[in-house]
């Protein structure tokens, strides 16, 4: 046996199979230059190789792939949103997740748990009502249940938390999770294959734009020339729009979460409270991961603190008292660029040739495959899908935003 | 927990103070187009640096004025607004557009 291991191991076919070719130096010029390698920009590169045929890309990463807010969210993909244009949008993006795994040959680990988000107040209960009719207009599985439903789909919630008993719960059945890492490796693996080129460790450090037409972007390896260039850089979009030379309506704020130790397999939705202000959902490892506390003010930094620890675990045990006993195993945040109305800016910017995906704050990773089609569509035919024509930044000039702050689940 | 140094109250926990918004300049909103006012109301610089910033102690309804670092988060001095806005502002009430 240890021969057969040696064998294999100087055998010219090992290793057997290359994720992304080694890198290599930069090309002088590119027909497109995708800003930002997390799952966004990865999924950009792979739509406009695989339905446009444009394999002259260069995916820059200042840093490794997908190692942003790709990774550092919590995977939840739902779509049961309050506005038709939402719903519609990120319904598209939960199809696309389906057929995810088939599509790359590789498991992305989609697990389709169903999403339940928990009532505490007559207020609430109407506008889910409002969202479970949006959502079964534009063809989702979403609906209201009662108390009874709710003790039977998830037993071991406390249905009584403190002064704000559950009165009611949106069931999203096509609520899912999947391995975010998986999802942004997938769309690299199967970009790189059709020729696209992604570069880690390059940051663009300005861009070059004449007559108002963005004409290349300049980096730490040097210059290169470009037809056009996307950025999709997260919380550090207004960065890089100001190197473009316009604002955003954008403000970053870091996100915090964590998981704990793992622990035998006890919930299989995934569970969100409205008052709250909490998600908890368990990995299929058996971690606990309590999503999504945003920092009090505006900050370009990941450290966690404390204060946003006691507050999302004060709400995560009135949920499911016995996880007082859990140990908190990890610890992260994400910068994430929040917009007004909690929706994404895509499309164009008021540079020529320069595109926009941005505004992502706490929902980009639900919307990782629609977005890159469409923007790859938008890239190559200059023609804005009708899906993300009202995402548009143009938008807040006319007053006409897409207010889906209520059916974001994280606490703002 | 981190401490924050009210003008007023002197150092607090940063939790009695909500972060109010960047310092800037309010359009005439009378004279000012559309595409201004939605830059004044929606758009922002969102600085990775040294920025000035409006913040409340709400324990006291206190409004002051505060730089911080938004990379380093060090709040590195606060002050009261009176050492920018010298001048009482008046807003003229106006016939609302039918």
């Amino acid at each position: 046996m240890p021969f057969g291991l040696l064998k294999y191991g100087l055998s010219s076919r090992y290793p057997a199979e290359v994720d992304i070719p080694p890198p290599k130096a930069l090309k002088s010029s590119y027909d497109v230059v995708i800003i930002g390698g997390g799952g966004h920009g990865l999924a950009i590169a792979y739509y406009l190789a695989k339905y446009h045929g444009i394999t002259d890309v260069a995916v820059l990463e200042k840093a490794y792939l997908g190692g942003g807010n790709t990774a550092r969210n919590t995977a939840v993909i739902r779509s049961n949103y309050l506005t038709s244009e939402g719903v519609r949008f990120y319904s598209e993006s939960v199809r696309l997740f389906q057929q995810l795994s088939n599509e790359f040959d590789f498991n992305i680990m989609y697990s389709e748990r169903g999403q339940l988000t928990l009532a505490h107040t007559d207020g609430a209960v109407r506008a889910f009502r409002q969202r479970a009719e949006v959502n079964k207009h534009f063809g989702g599985r979403t609906e209201m249940i009662d108390r009874q439903q709710i003790r039977e789909l998830v037993p071991t919630l406390n249905l009584d938390p403190g002064h704000l008993p559950v009165l009611a719960g949106l069931w999203h059945r096509d609520g899912a999770t999947a391995r975010h890492d998986a999802v942004a490796w997938g769309y690299a693996k199967e970009a790189a294959k059709r020729g696209v080129e992604i570069h880690q460790l390059t940051s663009v450090e300005d861009v070059v734009i004449e007559n108002g037409r963005l004409t290349g972007v300049k980096t730490n390896r040097g210059a290169i020339r470009c037809g056009c260039a996307i950025q999709a850089v997260a919380g550090h979009s207004s960065t890089m729009a100001r190197k473009a030379g316009f604002r955003l309506p954008v403000v970053s704020y870091p996100l915090q979460a964590m998981v704990t130790q793992p622990v035998k397999p006890f919930l299989d939705p995934l569970v969100s409270s409205s008052a709250l202000h909490c998600y908890v959902q368990q990995t299929s490892r058996g971690e606990v991961v309590f999503g999504g506390g945003s920092d009090p003010y505006p900050l370009y930094n990941t450290r966690s603190t404390l204060d946003l620890k006691e507050s999302l675990i004060t709400s995560g045990i009135e949920m499911f008292p016995f996880l007082a006993k859990a140990k908190l195993m990890r610890q992260w945040a994400g910068i994430t660029d929040m917009t007004p109305d909690y929706s994404p800016i895509m499309g164009a910017s008021p540079v020529q040739n320069y595109y926009l995906d941005a505004g992502w704050g706490t929902w980009g990773f639900k919307a990782t495959p629609i977005c890159g089609k469409t923007m790859a569509e938008l890239i190559a035919t200059g023609k804005t899908p009708e899906l993300i024509a009202p995402f548009c930044l143009e938008r807040f000039d006319h007053f006409r935003q897409i207010n889906e702050m209520g059916a974001t689940a994280a606490s703002h | 927990m981190k401490l924050m140094h009210c003008p007023l109250n002197g150092p607090r926990n940063i939790s009695e103070f909500i972060y109010g918004g960047e310092l800037k300049e309010m359009p005439s909103p009378e004279s000012c187009s559309d595409r201004e006012w939605a830059d004044y109301v929606f758009y922002s610089d969102n600085t990775a640096g040294v920025v000035t910033e409006w913040w409340m102690h709400v324990a006291s309804s206190y409004w002051f004025l505060a730089e911080r670092h938004t990379v380093t988060d060090e709040v590195l001095r606060t002050f009261d607004p009176k050492e920018i806005f010298t001048h009482r502002v008046t807003f003229t009430a106006t016939e609302a557009r039918p």
